[in-house]
């Protein structure tokens, strides 16, 4: 399967959905609305549930179908509220010790007007800065586009995984060929390039496993039938028992240090030994 | 690399000497933005003869083996005295022992990537050690499109140390200055505990023209501006470039106390 073909899979409209991930792998969902401090955006959809009979907080992009849908939610492209109001769901988390469970899955974060006007940067870089201390685990997975800080917002978690035909990216490829290139019409060899699949991501050390679709019916074109995807919903149940399992033992201040320590390290093997930088005192 | 080690020296040495003789000494601050060096500002903040830099070997990082991106940073080592596109150190500013990191984006519009992220990552660490306040004055086009996935998680990775800097009681100003968007906007350079900005300077996460292209009209004048950032809450002051200096100064002082 060539990189292209992952990044349309990953778009395929067909895909499973934040909502259908809720429904299917937790019960008692009850969803929380609004940021608190003015907006709701429904481009994050989140809320407390029940995973195997514990609470957990669940978050993710929302993508819908229909243009109607999609329109609701703008195609999954948060604006500031939407990650404002993740945090303050993801803290409240931290707050009632439960464990975080984030499905990613956007084009990216909004490039509008009202979002940089109310802080799109801010809104992320918060978010990037307070995941990275929560003293609850945290579990990301990456389940269609994972695309830039808009996708990295909601991920910086203990355990990122990712599904067979998600991409991780830090843009789009017609994004990355219009800069590099000046030819979005390239999108196809940058998608090969950026090294975007769910295997150049393990190789890389980005993320910690990968998740597989094979018998699950998730191809461009999908028959539509939604009991094929439940081996899918199976395999990530099993993916998400075993990470909490893994953190059970873990106190919270281990816990966002083991988060710390995969954000400070995951790509030491790129800078060569640390002894050879001189800082010398003053 | 020895080499750009050396012609760096060498360059230090040159404004040292404008430094001290006055006659010569080109007025930064009228200088065409274009012209403002990452060495300019250095010296325009920095006590003369306080900055000693920190030196880095890293080795060569082209993760996505991408085609012409080694030969393009070796190109421009030699034009820009930069080994990347950040330049860090110790110093002191009106007699207030500080880290001090500038972003040079004459060196790939000071994109962040590995070595990049690294190099903000280890200079407030080393704040964080020598409990030294932290500045950081950012400049990027954002990620380092050339290093993928690797420069898009080099914003967790500066997010969280600075993150423990400033948990463990750092002082860290943000001096924001044209421009500085993307995945630098909407990490470190938005996370300081006071945050400045130059007059005029583009920050923002989108680039106008992808906003322009998403939404289907004009941007307002002034829009993603330092005033714009000022008057929507998300910097302290924008400040001129020739004040710079002693507004940092007065706010170490009032952290020294």
């Amino acid at each position: 399967m060539k990189a292209i073909d992952r990044v349309l899979t990953a778009r395929d409209k067909d895909r499973p959905k934040i909502t259908d991930y809720v429904d299917n792998l937790f019960t008692d969902f009850f969803e929380q609305k609004g940021d608190y401090l003015g907006k709701e955006d429904a481009s994050i959809y989140g809320g407390i549930a029940l995973f195997h009979g514990k609470p957990v907080t669940v978050l993710g992009h929302r993508k819908g179908r229909t243009a109607t849908e999609n329109m609701a939610c703008n195609f999954g492209m948060p604006g500031p509220e939407g990650y404002r109001k993740a945090l303050r769901i993801m803290r409240q988390a931290e707050k009632f010790n439960r464990p975080i469970i984030t499905f990613v899955d956007t084009p990216g974060a909004y490039p509008g007007l009202e979002a940089e006007m109310y802080g799109q940067s801010q809104a992320i870089s918060g978010n990037l800065a307070a995941m990275s201390t929560l003293k609850v685990p945290v579990i990301t997975i990456v389940t269609g586009e994972g695309s830039s800080g808009g996708a990295l917002g909601i991920a910086v978690a203990n355990r990122v995984y990712m599904l067979e035909n998600a991409i991780y990216s830090v843009l789009s490829p017609e994004g990355f060929a219009s800069i590099l290139w000046h030819d979005s019409a390239k999108r196809d060899e940058a998608a090969e390039v950026m090294k975007l699949t769910a295997q150049d991501l393990y190789e890389f050390g980005v993320v910690d496993g990968i998740i597989s679709e094979r018998g699950s019916g998730l191809t461009v074109v999908n028959d539509g039938e939604q009991s094929a995807y439940s081996r899918l919903y199976s395999r990530i149940d099993k993916t998400i028992s075993a990470a909490l399992k893994e953190m059970k033992g873990m106190s919270p201040e281990e816990l966002a240090q083991d988060r710390f320590n995969k954000f400070r390290s995951f790509d030491e093997r790129y800078l060569g030994k640390e002894s050879k930088a001189r800082m010398e005192n003053i | 690399m020895t080499s750009v080690v050396d012609l760096r020296k060498s360059k230090f040495n040159r404004y040292k000497d404008l430094r001290n003789n006055p006659s010569e000494l080109l007025e930064p601050a009228i200088k065409p933005a274009s012209e403002y060096t990452v060495w300019d500002r250095i010296y325009d903040i920095v006590d003369a003869d306080s900055f000693q830099e920190f030196e880095f070997d890293f080795p060569e990082t082209n993760p996505l083996e991408f085609q012409g991106y080694v030969e393009k940073k070796n190109e421009l080592r030699d034009e820009t005295d930069c080994h990347d596109a950040i330049v860090s150190g110790t110093c002191t500013i009106d007699g207030h022992k500080t880290v001090l990191a500038v972003m040079n984006k004459k060196f790939m519009m000071a994109s962040m990537g590995i070595e990049l992220g690294e190099i903000v990552c280890k200079t407030a660490e080393y704040a964080m050690e020598h409990k030294l306040p932290l500045v950081i004055f950012t400049a990027s086009g954002g990620a380092r499109m050339q290093e993928g996935i690797l420069s898009l998680m080099q914003m967790a990775k500066t997010s969280a140390v600075i993150e423990k800097f400033k948990e463990q009681g750092g002082l860290y100003i943000a001096v924001l200055t044209h421009p500085t968007t993307g995945g630098v906007s909407a990490s470190f350079a938005t996370l300081g505990d006071i945050t400045l900005a130059e007059p005029g300077a583009l920050i923002g996460f989108a680039g106008p023209r992808v906003i322009e292209q998403t939404i289907g009209e004009k941007l307002p004048e002034g829009f993603q501006r330092a005033e714009f950032l000022e008057e929507h809450g998300f910097v302290d002051a924008v400040v001129p470039r020739e004040e710079l200096r002693s507004a940092l100064a007065q706010i170490l002082m009032l952290h020294s106390k």
